[in-house]
């Protein structure tokens, strides 16, 4: 009896014998070929089985022109430029259903020309199914969708109504500058956060934001409660009502107050705040406002940080503001202790003899005041500062703090220079604020621009601000003036200004920011 | 010359029937067609017996035979044997025997001289093989099966294996069995060969899904074209392998 045809096993492994595949015959139309499951030849197989039975040829997709969407149902709209992966992602998902219902499985798709305006988009897809004991075939397989128009939801509503908003966003502070709306202008525009407002508005005492979606506001609520100290109240209006679906329609108006205090205020704190921001004297110098406002103890060169929640228990107003700064000269300075750095500003304790302006060379009125200056000021420096020896105050806190306390005459605030060249090398961007025309007064103008000036002013005396925002090349600059400026003008170092966009003919450079 | 027929709607004929060159079993139809197709063809030459097997009608996969004899499973009923016995030519020895493979069609495949078997089959059996079927016993798979019953048909003058069969398999098939093999399919390519058709030394019985490829696949290897019962001419045996190109 022979043995078996089963492969010795060999010293070393396994023997595996060579096994060739013969060649059958085609069992249709008699070809040779190599078995296979369904031991027909291939062109007999796709003559007998055609797996793109049942496979949709033509579907539909909805096409929104104004925003140029898909409809991806039931309700969201997707953007896809024409022949692009997204919009064949769209298309492939529309016939996806059909498709594995029949168990037939998408090998590849690609997109078949078709003129952009034929409303027509042809696909071809390559089909693979299992048929007949376990043999995979693939074909080929054209599919045309038919693109119907369709304005979406938010294009048609935005048409109907093009200023229909359905929140406002009120931003409001009592103060009567408008600064901080300089100041948070620019964050803004640097973070982006108002690209979703339909329309800003100017009204009296602030801003007004107007968005289409609740949770747009929310969102320029909560980028303000960050960096500025605010109180926000929400309130809503109903619009419409529909009782089948109990789909309720509102407008939202969302409040926010901006805390009054603002930098360089001088506040005279009562004796219950002074006591529980552990014995600050009761002047204070307000230093800088974040989401918490930085107080400055001139005398003690103290900084106390007071949150927002914090700050609605005292309510103090500010007792003089930057309006009723008034300039000094100083006499003489002696330094009293050495410079130290708090939360990155540097004070110096010092003792200044100073004179007002307007009585220099007119009266001998000089102050001896201690001030945290003393690493700014030298003599002969001009300076700005509170004149409390000759103000006249309608404040409580104040009043008592006079009684209680001996109160300097003068508390020096910040160096003044001289009057700069107008030109500046930087300028800033603004935003697109609707004026309320029905408000306007002749002096409201000259009054802007002098604020607007200010703040400029500001700008380049604090690095620190302007860290926190965007100052662009101001092209039309002329250096001439470059001669003429005296060494101690601090001015804004040209390593911090951005290229701005310029689009047009000649090559427009993209905004490098160096440092 | 090979026929097409159906047993009952259904293309798979080997099942229901078992054809060798002295006597053909037939299973027992609801209608008299699938026996009547075996008897227009074959009644003058040989018997054809209608009969069950276990109770079953798969008697084709069930019983083994040549012209020599015929084994039938452990399953066969006393009134079955005595039946068969009666009915089948008194030179033929038919044997009942116990196997635990009793599907003894699937397990083995023989012609008048060769047979081969499932590998695991038991050495009693094997012996009872040898005296009752006088034939000789090779355990062999095919393309990889065990089932060698099934899997290929042969008879005296040629024979059909499965489709997948390697090129050097089928070459030491063929110097085992002496007879020219080809691999082929049957009813529109099933593997299953020797349940889809029957055969002895001069005629076949294909399902009728059996495509006019396959058909003359089968007629060119087991030589049936001239084929008549009288006319069996005994060829020189010589391994040699026909690959129809």
């Amino acid at each position: 009896m022979l043995p078996g045809s089963a492969p010795a096993a060999g010293g070393t492994g396994m023997f595996v014998p060579a096994a060739t595949a013969g060649t059958v015959l085609c069992c249709m139309c008699g070809v040779s070929m190599q078995p296979n499951p369904a031991n027909m030849c291939a062109r007999c197989l796709r003559a007998r089985v055609d797996i793109t039975e049942g496979v949709p040829r033509h579907a539909a997709v909805v096409y929104c022109p104004d925003c140029s969407t898909y409809l991806q149902p039931p309700r969201s709209w997707l953007r896809a430029t024409p022949e692009s992966p997204e919009l064949m992602q769209i298309l492939l998902r529309r016939i996806n259903r059909p498709l594995a219902r029949l168990r037939v499985s998408l090998s590849g798709a690609e997109f078949v020309f078709s003129e952009p305006h034929s409303k027509r988009l042809r696909l071809k897809l390559r089909l693979r199914r299992e048929v007949l004991h376990g043999i995979v075939l693939e074909q080929t397989h054209p599919v045309e969708f038919v693109v119907h128009d369709r304005l979406c939801d938010s294009c048609s509503r935005a048409q109907a109504n093009p200023d229909q908003w359905v929140a406002v966003v009120q931003l409001r502070q009592h103060v009567p500058h408008r600064r901080t709306f300089l100041y948070l202008e620019q964050l803004l525009l640097k973070h982006g956060q108002a690209s979703l407002a339909i329309r800003v508005a100017a009204a009296p005492g602030g801003l007004d934001f107007f968005f289409g979606s609740r949770s747009h506001a929310a969102r320029l609520v909560d980028f303000l409660a960050t960096v500025a100290p605010i109180q926000t109240s929400t309130a809503k209006q109903l619009v419409s009502h529909d009782t089948k679906s109990s789909v309720y329609n509102y407008k939202y108006t969302i409040s926010v107050e901006i805390c009054p205090i603002c930098r360089e205020d001088l506040i005279a704190l009562g004796p219950q705040a002074s006591r529980d921001m552990g014995g600050l004297g009761p002047l204070v110098l307000c230093v800088k406002v974040t989401n918490a406002i930085a107080l400055l103890d001139p005398l003690t060169l103290r900084v106390h940080h007071l949150e927002e929640k914090k700050y609605r228990v005292y309510n103090f107003k500010a007792a003089l503001t930057s309006k009723q700064l008034v300039e000094y000269i100083v006499l003489d300075i002696e330094q009293e202790s050495p410079e130290i750095s708090i939360d990155g500003s540097r004070y110096q304790l010092a003792y200044a003899q100073v004179a007002r302006v307007s009585d220099f060379g007119k009266n001998d009125t000089i102050f001896t005041v201690r001030t945290h200056l003393g690493h700014l000021l030298n003599p002969g420096d001009h300076a700005l500062g509170y004149d409390l020896y000759g103000a006249n105050l309608n404040d409580d806190d104040m009043d008592k703090a006079m009684t209680r306390y001996s109160l300097p005459e003068v508390v020096l605030v910040k160096k003044s220079y001289e009057k700069r060249p107008r030109t500046r090398r930087w300028k800033l961007k603004r935003l697109p604020v609707e004026e309320d025309a029905a408000n306007k007064a002749k002096g409201e103008e000259e009054k802007r621009l002098d604020e607007y000036e200010a703040f400029l002013r500001d700008l380049e005396l604090d690095p620190e601000m302007r860290f926190k925002m965007n100052l662009y090349k101001n092209e039309d600059y002329r250096s001439e003036m470059a001669s003429t400026v005296g060494d101690d003008i601090p001015t804004v170092p040209i390593e911090e200004l951005i290229e701005d966009l310029t689009l047009g003919d000649d090559e427009g450079d993209e905004g490098e920011e160096a440092a | 010359m090979a026929t097409r027929i159906q047993f009952e709607n259904n293309c798979e004929v080997g099942v229901f029937s078992k054809l060798t060159n002295a006597y053909c079993l037939v299973a027992i139809g609801g209608s008299e067609n699938f026996y009547s197709a075996f008897e227009a063809e074959l009644a003058d030459a040989i018997p054809v017996v209608k009969t069950s097997i276990g109770g079953t009608r798969i008697i084709g996969r069930l019983c083994v035979g040549n012209k020599n004899g015929l084994l039938l499973p452990h399953t066969t009923t006393d009134q079955e044997l005595q039946h068969l016995r009666n009915c089948l030519p008194d030179q033929v020895v038919v044997q009942r025997i116990d196997e635990r493979l009793s599907a003894l069609g699937n397990c083995i495949a023989c012609n008048d001289h060769v047979a081969l078997t499932h590998p695991d089959l038991d050495k009693a059996t094997e012996e009872f093989i040898a005296d009752v079927l006088g034939v000789e016993v090779f355990r062999q798979t095919i393309a990889g099966n065990i089932l060698v019953g099934s899997y290929c048909a042969f008879s005296n003058r040629g024979g059909l294996v499965h489709p997948h069969t390697s090129v050097e398999d089928l070459d030491e098939l063929s110097t085992l069995l002496q007879v020219p093999l080809v691999a082929g399919t049957v009813n529109r390519g099933s593997e299953v060969i020797a349940a889809g058709m029957t055969v002895n030394d001069w005629t076949a019985f294909c399902g009728s899904d059996t495509t006019a490829t396959e058909l003359s696949v089968i007629e060119s290897v087991f030589k049936l074209r001239e084929g008549q019962p009288t006319a069996i001419v005994e060829d020189m045996r010589k391994s040699l392998i026909d690959s129809y190109v």
